[in-house]
C-alpha cells in the first residue's frame, strides 16, 4: 500500500487550526497539490502536500505527534 | 547570464559564508555556515576560496538550475543528490552546464546540507560578510530564505579547483551519531544549578525539540534544580535569571530548569537567563546536524580540550585540502 512519509521532522497537526476541521478524513479522495496535514518545526506550520492521487485508507500518526523524517504518516488505497 | 534559477526555494535556505564577526556588541550575531567544516569542504572542492558564500539547506534542498558552467559540490548531511534527474555523488567535485538542474532527494542523515558553486554566490556584502541574518532581514539574498522563483547572482568564476571527480575521503566527512556529543566549558553561571543537577546536566541524552533553528536550539531530557539565593539588584524574580550579561555564542540557558537553550550561530546577543555553559566552537558543527527528535549529551572539557578541537578541526580540513588532486 502507498504511503505519504514526512519530508521534515517536526510536531504533526491534521486540522488548519485547533477549532477547525481536519484537512482529510479516511476514504476521502485526495489530489497531487493536495494539503492533507500541517508538520510544526523551527516555529513554523509547513503544509505537508500529496505528491500522488488516492483514496486516504487512514492516519498512522495521531494529531500532535513527533514525527521523524521518512516516517509513513497516512496511507492510501487506490 | 550567471545566475542560479532556483525552482524551489527548500525548507530554510540560506546564503552563508563564514560569518560576520565584530558586530555582537551592537546585537548582531555572526550568523555564517552553522556546520563551517561542511561548508569550508563544499568550497575547497570547488576551488573557491575560503570564505566564499554557499548556501546552506534545512531539511529539505532546493531544485536548482544553471545558466552557465559552473563547478559545484554538495557536503554536510545526507540527501541523494541528482543533476538532470541522475544520481551523483556528494562530497565531490562536479561540473554542470546551462540548463542543468541539481535536485534533492529526502534526507536520510544528519541536518543541513551544504551547496558550493565555483565563484561563489554573488549577492552584495554587508559588515564584510554575505552571510544571511533573517531574523532583522540583513545580509544574503534580499536578508531572507530563498523562494520558488527567485534569482541567485554568481561571481566571478575564475578559480582552479581540484580535478574533477575528486571526493573527499569517507574518514574525512562528518558522522551522525545516534546521540550527538557536544563538548561543553561549564559556566557562566553554573552556581545557579546544583551539584547533582550539573552531574545530570552532564549525563543525560536530551532531545532536540521542533524549536530549533540558527537562533538556538531548545531540548528537553532532564530536571535541573536551581540554588536557593536572595535576588541580586538587577535580576529577575525567576531562579533562572541572572543580572543580564552576554550570551555567547554556543551558551547554554535553561528557562525553567528542564528546557535548555544552546544559543548559535544567529544567536540572541544578550539576556538575564544564567548561562550553564558553552558548547565549544568545532561542536557548533556537530548540534547543526542534529534535528528535531534526535538527541545529544554535554561532555565537560577544559579550555586546553576545546582549544585542541579547533587544531583537530584545522589539521581535518588540511588533511581534506591534500586529500584532493589537482
Amino acid at each position: 500500500m502507498a504511503t505519504i512519509k514526512a519530508a521534515i521532522p517536526g510536531v504533526f497537526y491534521r486540522r488548519p487550526a485547533p477549532t477547525e476541521d481536519p484537512y482529510v478524513q479516511a476514504g476521502d479522495t485526495i489530489v497531487p497539490g493536495q494539503t492533507i496535514a500541517l508538520i510544526e518545526v523551527m516555529k513554523n506550520f509547513n503544509e505537508v502536500k500529496a505528491e500522488q492521487a488516492g483514496t486516504v485508507a487512514g492516519f498512522l500518526v495521531e494529531d500532535g505527534d513527533e514525527v521523524s523524517i521518512g516516517e509513513d504518516i497516512v496511507e492510501l488505497k487506490n | 547570464m550567471s545566475e542560479l534559477l532556483v525552482h524551489r526555494g527548500g525548507l530554510h535556505t540560506t546564503v552563508q559564508d563564514i560569518g560576520r564577526d565584530g558586530h555582537y556588541s551592537l546585537g548582531i550575531p555572526p550568523s555564517g555556515a552553522m556546520d563551517q567544516y561542511s561548508y569550508r569542504v563544499a568550497n575547497m572542492l570547488v576551488g573557491n576560496p575560503d570564505g566564499a558564500a554557499a548556501l546552506e539547506v534545512t531539511y529539505v534542498g532546493p531544485r536548482i538550475e544553471f545558466t552557465d558552467d559552473r563547478y559545484v559540490a554538495v557536503t554536510g548531511a545526507e540527501a541523494a543528490v541528482t543533476v538532470n534527474s541522475e544520481p551523483v555523488e556528494r562530497w565531490s567535485t562536479l561540473t554542470v552546464r546551462a540548463g542543468d538542474v541539481l535536485d534533492f532527494a529526502m534526507l536520510t542523515a544528519g541536518a543541513r546540507p551544504y551547496i558550493a558553486v565555483s565563484g561563489g554566490i554573488g549577492v552584495d556584502s554587508y559588515l564584510g560578510s554575505r552571510s544571511t541574518y533573517t531574523l532583522t532581514g540583513l545580509g544574503g539574498f534580499q536578508g531572507r530564505a530563498l523562494k520558488n522563483d527567485d534569482r541567485l547572482p554568481l561571481g566571478d568564476d575564475s578559480v582552479a579547483p581540484p580535478t574533477v571527480g575528486s571526493t573527499v575521503p569517507e574518514k574525512l566527512r562528518p558522522t551522525f551519531p545516534e546521540v550527538a556529543t557536544l563538548r561543553t566549558m561549564i559556566g557562566l553561571c553554573s552556581y545557579r544549578i546544583t551539584d547533582e543537577s550539573m552531574r545530570e546536566f552532564t549525563e543525560v541524552p536530551w532531545k532536540v525539540t521542533k524549536d530549533a533553528d540558527r537562533i538556538g536550539y531548545r531540548l528537553r531530557g532532564g530536571s535541573l534544580r536551581f540554588v536557593d539565593r536572595k535576588v541580586p539588584h538587577g535580576a529577575g524574580s525567576d531562579p533562572a535569571n541572572v543580572v543580564d550579561l552576554g550570551y555567547p555564542i554556543g551558551s547554554i540557558q535553561v528557562p525553567g530548569g528542564d528546557e535548555p537553550i544552546v544559543l548559535l550561530n544567529d544567536a540572541v546577543t544578550a539576556g538575564g537567563y544564567a548561562t550553564v555553559g558553552t558548547v565549544v566552537s568545532v561542536d557548533r558543527d556537530t548540534i547543526a546536524q542534529t534535528k528535531s527528535g534526535d538527541q545529544v549529551r554535554f561532555e565537560p572539557v577544559d579550555l586546553d580540550a576545546a582549544l585542541a578541537a579547533r587544531r583537530d578541526r584545522r589539521e581535518r580540513l588540511e588533511r581534506t585540502r591534500e586529500s584532493l588532486r589537482r
